[in-house]
């Protein structure tokens, strides 16, 4: 553990980030100053190294815990639907039935076109991000302090707090609302919408005149959705693991009476949080598909 | 240099405070609306349960993106990085 405060702080909100740094950057080290010759492919050594390597570099902590995670979501269900009886259900057969039907009666009430991709992928992202959300509720050192014992220095468990995975994710969903709204409507269809809402007069010379004004009103709505998506959910995450970290640094009877009403109430808002993120998800899908 | 300090810690408790405000309100008129609604029709209990729910996780975001930018300048503050070039 560092020294001081801000310190162990910034350890534990730093990612473990692999990229290239240019040739000519000065790396300071335990062993002097390093000058590197050529343009080096390597894992940073501290915050300002990670940001020297630019737009290419990879948190790989937060890229090998969110697929770990997802695998172990797919093998789960996987293995329970191959093993699944028509008779008396097991606890785990029981388990998985529950939130399939938990996510089927969400889409089948909100979502109102015809899809065979949305339940699935209702199901994928609730139980996901669930799971990557999970993670924040192990002890702030535990995980970090192994692989420190493997020499990663750096090790963010909960891959929702990186927001280029809840960014990546709110991405993808508005890419796919993109595609169901210009599969749905057309392209003319798609575009109409933009540009005549909420402003259509019948005058053709003020409704021309309203376009750019409702293209306006129209494109920040739009834009605002999956920004607001994968803001949202790191947002909530970044915020209560710092919570975390930070009773980390109180004395050891201290730690216990606000850590554990802090973890109760977490439970409520990690499991909110992929249900809102489900929820939105299918409300979006749903209104991208529908047409008059 | 310290004013630099001093100002950001005040503009981030300005971020938290206004967006806690908002959310307090917002919750407060959400929470008074559902219960409204559920003494006038005590069998939709469970539907505008999961509705209000839903309302309240897209309360939450704008506040939370508040602390995060907020925690953010207390923590990693860049504009210390600028003035030290």
């Amino acid at each position: 553990m560092a020294g001081n405060s801000t310190e162990y702080i910034k350890h534990h909100l730093t990612n473990l980030t692999y990229g290239e740094l240019p040739a000519g950057y000065v790396r300071h080290g335990e062993h002097g100053q390093e000058v590197l010759t050529e343009a080096t492919w390597t894992i940073a050594h501290n915050g300002d190294e990670a940001q020297a390597m630019g737009f290419k570099a990879i948190h790989l902590d937060s890229m090998g815990w969110s697929l770990g995670l997802g695998l172990l979501f797919c093998l789960i269900f996987r293995a329970v639907a191959k093993r699944a009886t028509s008779g008396i259900p097991g606890g785990l057969q029981n388990f998985v039935e529950i939130i399939v039907e938990f996510v089927d009666t969400n889409v089948r009430d909100t979502f109102h076109g015809k899809s065979s991709l949305i339940a699935p992928l209702a199901l994928t992202i609730f139980c996901w991000i669930f799971l990557m959300n999970f993670m924040d509720l192990i002890p702030v050192d535990f995980i970090p302090s192994a692989a420190q014992a493997l020499g990663l220095h750096y090790m963010k468990v909960v891959p929702s707090t990186d927001p280029n995975i809840t960014l990546g994710m709110s991405i993808s969903v508005f890419l796919l609302v993109l595609f169901y709204s210009i599969k749905m409507k057309g392209v003319g269809g798609f575009a109409g919408e933009l540009a005549l809402n909420p402003f259509n007069p019948k005058n053709p010379v003020l409704k021309a005149f309203f376009i750019p004004i409702n293209l306006i009103l129209e494109g920040v709505t739009l834009i605002a959705k999956p920004v607001s998506l994968g803001l949202r959910l790191f947002g909530n995450m970044y915020a209560g693991e710092l919570i975390f970290i930070l009773i980390a640094l109180l004395p050891f009877g201290l730690q216990w009476m606000l850590s554990v009403p802090w973890a109760i109430f977490h439970i409520l808002v990690i499991t909110l949080q992929a249900f809102i993120f489900m929820m939105l998800t299918i409300v979006y899908l749903s209104m991208a598909s529908e047409h008059h | 240099m310290e004013t630099v300090i001093g100002l950001t810690a005040i503009a981030a408790a300005i971020l938290i405070a206004f967006g806690a405000l908002g959310t307090a309100v917002g919750f407060g008129l959400l929470g008074g609306k559902f219960l409204e609604g559920v003494a006038r029709q005590p069998e939709l209990a469970p539907q505008l349960q999961v509705k209000m729910f839903i309302v309240a996780g897209l309360l939450d975001a704008v506040p939370m993106i508040g602390v995060g930018i907020g925690l953010f300048f207390v923590f990693a503050n860049p504009f210390i990085g600028m003035l030290a070039k």
